[in-house]
């Protein structure tokens, strides 16, 4: 047990850090922080910013080096993620392809396919999306109908996904599909990969309650990829979509410990300027925050741990998947808790903690529902104890496959 | 980075569990918290004799072994899984802690090899009747100077104080207040002058006393007037141990409720396979991973002694002693009527929960402390 860096580390975290210093400057270090896979602030900037991060290998800074990765072990993977986040970076545009897909990729993907689409994830050049869930498929993920059939050497997919982030921004999709019309359930799933501009794909945004609308529906009507773009094999794709469900549970999210920290850190010098730290229940409720903060990250260094000694990432990362939305919608709910009275207003409190709110409404303006930062964790939280297998299904998989519960009889 | 127990620690967490599932089952722990003294000294000689557990981490220079905080918390946490009834928290983690942190090194090296071999029960007196965890709550006034004081005055909630041949005695200075004037003091267990009374105690596997103190003569451990450093640092290691030993209960108790759901039958199915059991239990794994990932690391800050210590401290102590109690109340509930029984030992843990978390200040408190010391 120890938490200091070898040497090695060391001098990969002085490099990393010197390259942030070096290149995180003028419109690149004014983004900030902030937001986070789904936001969509200082988008086209964020999108440069990246293609800086990919010519140096950053981006993909994991993947093997003959795919143009730097092999970077899960320490230094930990470490570039911490001096990023010290460094208020931006958020990344890349995640569904190089934190879901990539990883997906280089498990189940030909050598081919790896170098079809890697260089483009780490060039930015194309930035890929989820098709998961569907109306009829949401917890019951394995529902669904989306369909697939192959006409000559091509996929030809009709069907309706939904809920699917950056949609309108992507080129590609990782899409679950049922290529056997015949079966149900897990049986008979394709994992597709299916490009995003083209007349059969429709994507419609999908406003949420925070306004905005970072998730979409995306509509198929006779969309068309090639036959070779298929991960794992044809009708046998359940397990490579849970591979992905893994990272998006797990590693995916290890980075984003880093991000909550500076929001609770943002949320008590807000706290402080107000004076609302002077009430015993508020400092209660910062200091039960502060603790749980601090265990994700020490959870997620011991899950870490355990990775590197067994190589897989075990069920038990569910429990990290259940802990962080859990914590960081409590974070929401606090956050309005310190704003009191002026919580009823949805101006930005992280802007100008002191002064008075200020959201004066215009008829006629674009939008009158402009969420300030912590209006929108308060509200955006809600979403992450839903997606990625929601809160009871985490329990479910917790209880079954880590405690060993008997299923529920079918 | 690595955040994993080494194969010696693993061996080590293996070689107590066993001797604690041996020595410790339900039945002896029965009977030993009816009795007043409350634990049995042949254990208690086999645990320094044959395993060495009570010189673990004390110097090597004072007879110890010369390990960490790190293998001291794996202790403690075999220990709390099976209730052990021991003075073993009040010796080593209360007593031996102040001790080294307090006194000189004549008067460690007086003092600590008693304890290393198994002949020295030592109890910290530090709680008043006051109830306050801090320097506040420290109104004993030491008499005195050089080496020789008297103390006056009535110390409560003290654990193992009844039985302990040697008693860390927290006094302060007439005329001091807050975190100045404190000084520990060294006293007999059969000092002319105590007087101590054992305590009919919530949790029944863990002793407390109350001692009363009329002109007792007492030896003075570092210096008188500047001991607030030494005990708020004893203080955090202690939660630290705490924590360690109450994620032990805590995942008992979730192996005792998962255990009875997978073969509780009720309405023809087992119980578990119902999703309000079975989310209950999801919830308690939440609760002990995330406590056990506080209570090794904050262990770890402890053997490091770094600078980082007094917040994971006390986030440790807060974060488990909920994580605890909730678990073991919960199991409760899972166990239905057979679970509110005296029978059964879902009490015992319940009642071990309870008053893990009330020692050393309780959730509440430490989150304030927390606060405090993030500097909110």
């Amino acid at each position: 047990m120890d938490f200091r860096d070898t040497p090695d580390e060391a001098a990969f975290r002085a490099e990393v850090r010197a390259w942030l210093a070096e290149h995180l400057i003028g419109e690149f270090a004014a983004l900030g922080g902030r937001g986070g896979p789904a936001d969509e602030h200082g988008f086209d900037l964020r999108v440069e910013w990246e293609k800086l991060l990919g010519t140096d290998r950053w981006l993909g800074l994991s993947w093997p080096e003959e795919y143009g990765g730097r092999d970077a072990s899960f320490a230094e993977q930990i470490i570039f993620s911490e001096e990023y986040a010290k460094a208020d970076a931006p958020a990344r545009v890349s995640f569904f392809g190089e934190g879901l897909f990539a990883p997906t990729l280089l498990a189940y993907g030909t050598d081919e396919q790896k170098r079809r689409f890697l260089p483009k994830i780490q060039s930015v050049e194309e930035l890929w999306c989820q098709g998961y869930s569907e109306p009829n498929a949401g917890s019951d993920l394995a529902n669904v109908a989306t369909k697939a059939v192959l006409d000559g050497d091509q996929w030809v997919v009709n069907g309706q996904k939904v809920w699917t982030t950056l949609a309108h921004r992507a080129q590609w999709c990782f899409c679950v599909t049922r290529t056997d019309p015949a079966s149900h359930g897990h049986h008979g799933l394709s994992y597709l990969l299916i490009p995003m501009d083209q007349p059969g794909v429709e994507v419609r945004p999908l406003k949420q309650m925070t306004g905005t609308a970072e998730f979409n529906e995306v509509f198929f009507s006779d969309a068309r990829t090639d036959k070779a773009n298929v991960l794992g094999e044809v009708s046998d794709g359940w397990k490579v979509a849970m591979a992905t469900l893994g990272f998006e549970r797990g590693t995916a999210f290890l980075s984003q410990q880093l991000g909550f920290q500076r929001e609770l850190q943002d949320l008590i010098e807000v706290a402080q300027k107000r004076g609302a730290t002077a009430h015993p229940v508020i400092r209660q409720e910062l200091a039960d925050s502060y603790i749980g903060v601090q265990i994700m990250k020490y959870s997620g260094m011991r899950m870490l741990t355990g990775l590197v000694k067994k190589g897989v990432l075990g069920p038990e990362s569910s429990i990290g998947k259940l802990y962080w939305s859990n914590w960081h919608r409590t974070l929401g709910e606090r956050a309005m808790h310190v704003l009191g009275a002026d919580a009823s207003i949805i101006a930005d409190p992280i802007a100008d903690p002191i002064a008075d709110p200020i959201a004066e409404v215009t008829d006629g303006a674009e939008s009158n529902y402009v969420l300030g930062e912590l209006h929108r964790i308060f509200m955006f939280s809600r979403s992450e104890t839903i997606y990625a297998g929601s809160s009871e299904i985490q329990r479910n998989i917790i209880g079954e496959r880590v405690l060993g519960l008997p299923r529920e009889p079918r | 980075m690595n955040f994993a127990f080494s194969e010696e620690q693993d061996q080590l967490r293996e070689a107590v569990g066993k001797f604690m599932e041996s020595k410790s089952p339900s039945a002896e722990v029965r009977r030993l918290m009816e009795t007043t003294v409350g634990f049995d000294p042949a254990i208690w000689k086999q645990m320094a004799q044959e395993l060495g557990l009570q010189s673990l981490h004390l110097p090597e220079a004072h007879g110890g072994q010369g390990f960490t905080f790190v293998e001291l918390g794996i202790v403690l946490e075999e220990m709390g899984k099976v209730l052990l009834c021991s003075p073993y928290f009040a010796t080593v983690c209360l007593a031996a802690n102040a001790i080294m942190n307090a006194g000189t090194d004549a008067q460690q090296g007086e003092l600590l090899p008693g304890i290393a071999s198994g002949d020295t029960i030592a109890a910290l007196a530090f709680t008043e009747p006051n109830g306050k965890w801090d320097a506040s709550g420290i109104t004993m006034e030491a008499k005195g100077k050089g080496d020789a004081w008297t103390l006056e005055g009535t110390k409560m909630f003290v654990l193992d104080g009844h039985t302990a041949n040697t008693i860390v005695v927290v006094a302060r200075e007439a005329g001091s207040s807050g975190d100045d004037g404190i000084g520990f003091f060294v006293v007999d267990g059969e000092a002319k002058g105590l007087n101590r009374t054992a305590l009919a105690t919530m949790d029944q596997t863990r002793k407390q006393a109350r001692l009363d103190f009329s002109g007792v003569a007492a030896k003075p451990l570092g210096d008188v007037g500047k001991g607030w450093a030494a005990l708020s640092k004893t203080l955090d290691q202690a939660a630290v141990c705490i924590a360690n030993e109450m994620v032990g209960g805590a995942q008992k108790v979730l192996d005792m409720a998962v255990e009875y759901a997978k073969v509780r039958v009720q309405f023809g199915r087992p119980i578990g396979s119902f999703q309000a059991i079975k989310h209950k239990c999801a919830d308690m794994l939440l609760e002990v991973e995330s406590g056990k990932s506080a209570a090794y690391y904050a262990a770890w800050a402890a053997a490091e002694d770094n600078e980082e210590l007094p917040v994971v401290a006390s986030l440790a102590k807060a974060y488990c002693s909920d994580a605890y109690f909730h678990a073991a109340a919960e199991n409760i509930q899972i166990h239905g009527g057979i679970g509110f029984t005296w029978e059964h030992d879902a009490h015992l843990y319940f009642k071990r929960a309870k008053s893990s978390e009330i020692l050393l200040g309780d959730a509440t408190y430490h989150r304030e402390l927390l606060a405090q010391r993030i500097g909110i």
